[in-house]
């Protein structure tokens, strides 16, 4: 029988192992699930996890995708290393987008490039009102925040919904819900010619470095820290947890807003009603599995975007349903939190009574 | 030890190595059925790590561990309890969030109904005269009444061999005498106690035998009852304690004045603060006694800005009131403070020793500028100048705050908060779980602080270390603070008269002494 034991210290090998491991899981799994739908399974993990990467261009759509959900998933990482829980990203992401879209919708044909700056300004700005909120009635009302801005996603999503069907629609645009293809000059400037990709990227890279430095290297990370670990300690320091509260919920908040903004102001290129593609749960996802870290973060976007790749490629390679992705990235999770339990425990084989434990 | 009567427990060479240290460096430990054995050591010496090889929380390197004569391999604590073996940390393991009573149920077998351990744990804590409230949630509990649920919850298995890891370090006098009588009746029945503590004149009370570990090796082995505190000091730390000095006082001006500050409890647990009103002056150490759960916890938070729900006005900072203000803005006015609980409030467990100076030293280590630098550097050398002046033995400034033993991270904290230099500094405890060497060290250092102008408050219930190192004592009873007598003129039993809250006037007192006199005739 197998059993498990409480191990005296955790594991830091099983720390960054687990994530590992639950790749494994995952890829054996995905197999089993190839081969109950009549798949090669061969054929199956190549469009997952060697399509993605074959060729430069691959590479660049990799990165393209990524780069959503690493900007996400640092804010939420700053979040829930102060233990609060917004798992209300993609609400976030949403109005972002909608805020930067309404300022790119005020360019014309005569709009310089400043604009671009206040589109991702106003991107910010959306995703921290909308976490602001969450935060007003956790810190008010004393209203769980888990719930708060869980709920917010939905109203976010009838939001676009309204201005994309209503107000903001394209009077030329055969009624279909979207708004007006964006002004040129509202177009995030690419990085290199031939890609998608933009200068999101470099704010992602910077982000990554920014958030080491200010969770790892400052007094106010440090604070929030002390507030997720022990909030015993961190009122005895005199921390604010009101602020941790705050700054937790702009931080994720603004960045969620700061990636919608250049999704739409970016490879989108206008509001439709397809904009909340999960990047906002698929990062909570990118968080943990990356362990809250900023390093970590970079790798499980990637892992994260070979799944949204693969699950489209699947789609059309194999006709297999898109939704393969949200299973692979669900079962990452799923194993994931599996494997987590080898970092406090160590699984031992035991036969029934307690008394004949073998060396 | 006779040949037919099995040992109860044989530890046979043991090792278990740490990182940066050997903890426990081949030990051996006989114990035979029904005694009383104390394990004696300086902090650090290895006696936790021992207690939970045998407990099956930590597996050992090398060695094994007999029981009943048979070799078991404890693997962890449920299979240590379905052997018969129980346990009390030293840092407490109960559950914050919920009652007394459930965190009990939690520990026991899936056998019993939550409302059959409810009964058992009233009953057990009555028939051992240990004050315990089953009904309360853990985290209104004080540290000492915590100590009283784990004692009970240790004893409700009724275990075969019992480890108590320093369980009076919080208890009051009284308390530990009605423990040790239901020690002896325990003993009585055959269950064999390891006992481990720095008090030595409990040691030489209550046990029959006494292991000595030092650097993780046994040292010696002796009959506590044939030793003196001086001659066990000098087996576990090589040396007697030195002698405190004891200056004249000289005070100076007022450092922190209390007046009418009264604070509703926030629960129907919590004790209710009535009219508290004290000073404190420079140059002085003035001491809080009282059974723990009299209002200290309030009384504490309220000093230092855990809790703002103060009158304003009624707490002053060399005059300028700081009732309502935080810790940090108190800090940066000269308090700083020692809390009772070491791990989860004066340090963040799985933080390093360097990233905890930062609680309450930024202003020596955080730099200037909006986002406030903290330099690696800077933390590691204040972190290790704590370590070296106060003799913290931990594996440096990056060790967690939790690989220590707990009177080294007591020694830290200590250090800590005494090397920002305070001018009024309050502390909770303040030799909590340390070893008569370092007490004394710590007790020298408060003195010390005195002398140069600090204002002190000292809570504690060790009657004996108020004695030691106050000027002037207070006594507090349910959210009421006794008028204060100095060290001189006062007396354990006037001191233990005041705790039941008897102190108002002088007819007061006659009446409370002849309705105990009057209780004896009865
Ligand atoms: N988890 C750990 N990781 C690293 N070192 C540890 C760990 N636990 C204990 N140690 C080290 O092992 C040594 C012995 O610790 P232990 O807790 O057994 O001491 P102790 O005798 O109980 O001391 P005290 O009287 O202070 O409680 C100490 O130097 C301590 O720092
Ligand atoms: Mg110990």
């Amino acid at each position: 029988m197998l059993k498990l034991e409480a191990r005296p210290q955790p594991s830091k090998f099983w720390g960054i192992g687990s994530p590992l491991l639950a790749l494994v899981f995952t890829v054996i799994i995905g197999v089993a699930i190839f081969m109950l739908m009549g798949k090669d399974p061969v054929k199956g993990l190549l469009v997952f996890f060697w399509e993605p990467i074959k060729s430069g261009y691959a590479l660049s759509e990799l990165a393209v995708k990524a780069t959503p959900l690493a900007i996400i998933a640092l804010g939420l990482a700053v979040c829930f290393r102060s233990n609060v829980w917004n798992i209300g990203a993609e609400g976030q992401f949403v109005l972002g987008a909608i805020t930067a879209g309404g300022v790119a919708l005020l360019a014309d044909a005569s709009t310089g490039p400043w604009i671009i700056p206040l589109i991702l300004l106003a991107g910010v700005l959306g995703g921290m009102f909308w976490a602001a909120i969450a935060a007003l009635l956790r810190d008010r009302f004393n209203a769980n925040e888990i719930l708060v801005t869980l709920m917010l996603v939905y109203v976010a999503d009838l939001v676009l919904s309204y201005l994309v069907y209503g107000p903001w629609k394209d009077p030329n645009g055969f009624n279909f819900p979207q708004t007006k293809t964006f002004e040129k000059a509202t177009q995030i400037p690419k990085l290199f010619a031939g890609t998608r990709i933009n200068i999101g990227l470099l704010i992602a890279l910077f982000g990554v470095a920014g958030m080491w430095i200010y969770m790892f290297r400052t007094y106010g990370g440090f604070q929030l820290q002390v507030g997720g670990l022990a909030p015993a300690a961190a009122r005895y320091a005199g921390f604010s947890s009101r602020r941790a509260l705050w700054t937790a919920l702009l931080v994720s908040g603004g960045a969620a807003g700061l990636a919608g903004a250049l999704e739409v102001a970016g490879p989108i290129g206008q509001l439709t009603p397809y904009v909340p593609a999960g990047y906002g749960f698929a990062a909570i996802i990118v968080a943990f599995v990356g362990r809250l870290n900023p390093i970590g973060i970079v790798f499980s976007a990637i892992l994260m975007s070979m799944f949204y790749i693969g699950g489209e490629l699947a789609q059309s390679r194999l006709g297999l349903p898109k939704s393969l992705t949200g299973v692979f990235q669900g079962l990452l999770l799923f194993t994931l939190l599996a494997c987590d339990t080898l970092i406090a425990y160590r699984v031992v084989w035991k036969s029934g009574s307690i008394k004949s434990g073998a060396k | 030890m006779s040949e037919t009567t099995p040992l109860r427990l044989e530890v046979k060479s043991v090792s278990k190595r740490y990182p940066s240290v050997v903890a426990n460096d081949d030990v051996n430990l006989l114990v035979a059925p029904g005694e009383i054995h104390a394990v004696l050591g300086e902090n650090g010496a290895g006696k936790s790590t021992l207690m939970k090889i045998i407990y099956g929380a930590v597996k050992p390197d090398t060695g094994e561990v007999l029981f009943n004569g048979k070799p078991t391999h404890v693997r962890n604590p449920q299979e240590a309890r379905a052997l018969g073996i129980s346990m009390v940390f030293q840092h407490f393991s109960l559950f914050e969030t919920v009652t007394v009573a459930e965190n009990i149920w939690l520990g026991l077998d899936k056998s019993f109904t939550l409302d059959a351990v409810r009964q058992k744990a009233a009953q057990k804590a009555k028939e051992y005269g240990l004050d315990v409230e089953v009904d309360r949630p853990v985290h209104s509990l004080s540290v000492g009444e915590r100590q009283r649920v784990e004692i009970v919850r240790a004893l409700l298995t009724d275990p075969k061999v019992l480890i108590l890891d320093e369980p009076t370090s919080v208890l009051t006098p009284q308390a530990v005498r009605v423990l040790f009588v239901t020690l002896r009746k325990l003993a009585a029945t055959g269950c064999s106690i390891l006992y481990i503590s720095h008090k030595l004149d409990e040691i030489r009370e209550l046990c029959t035998n006494c292991t000595v570990l030092r650097g993780g090796k046994v040292t010696g082995h002796v009959d506590p009852r044939d030793e003196s505190n001086a001659s066990l000091s000098r087996l576990m730390i090589g040396a007697e304690p030195p002698k405190l000095q004891h200056r004249e006082v000289n005070t100076g001006a007022v450092g922190m004045t209390v007046h009418g500050l009264s604070i509703r409890a926030e629960d129907q647990f919590g004790v209710t603060l009535d009219n508290i009103a004290f000073a404190v002056r420079a140059g002085e150490i003035v001491g809080v006694a009282g059974v723990s759960g009299n209002g200290q916890q309030e009384l504490l938070a309220a000093l230092s800005g855990e809790s703002v729900r103060a009158p304003s006005g009624s707490i002053k900072l060399f005059g300028n009131d700081i009732s309502r203000r935080n810790p940090r803005v108190r800090r940066a006015g000269g308090l700083h403070f020692v809390p009772e609980e070491r791990l989860g409030r004066g340090a963040v467990p799985t933080m390093a020793l360097a990233a905890n100076t930062l609680l309450s030293r930024a202003a020596d280590v955080v730099g200037k500028g909006a986002l406030g630098w903290v330099s690696p550097k800077a933390t590691a050398s204040l972190a290790g100048v704590i370590i070296k002046d106060f003799n913290v033995k931990a594996g440096g400034p990056d060790a967690a705050a939790k690989s220590l033993s707990g009177g080294n991270l007591q020694k830290f904290i200590v250090g800590r908060e005494i090397g920002a230099k305070p001018k009024v500094l309050i502390v909770a405890q303040p030799t909590w779980g340390v070893d008569v060497g370092a007490a004394a060290q710590i007790r020298g250092a408060l003195l010390k602080l005195r002398d140069e102008g600090c204002a002190l408050l000292v809570v504690s219930e060790e009657l004996d270390e108020l004695f030691e190192i106050c000027d002037r004592m207070h006594v507090i009873a349910k959210g009421r603070l006794s008028p204060s007598v100095k060290t001189s003129e006062a007396t354990v039993e006037k001191i233990g008269e005041w705790m039941s809250g008897l102190w108002q006037t002088p007819g007061v007192i006659a009446a409370a002494a002849q309705q105990a006199t009057g209780a004896q005739h009865a």
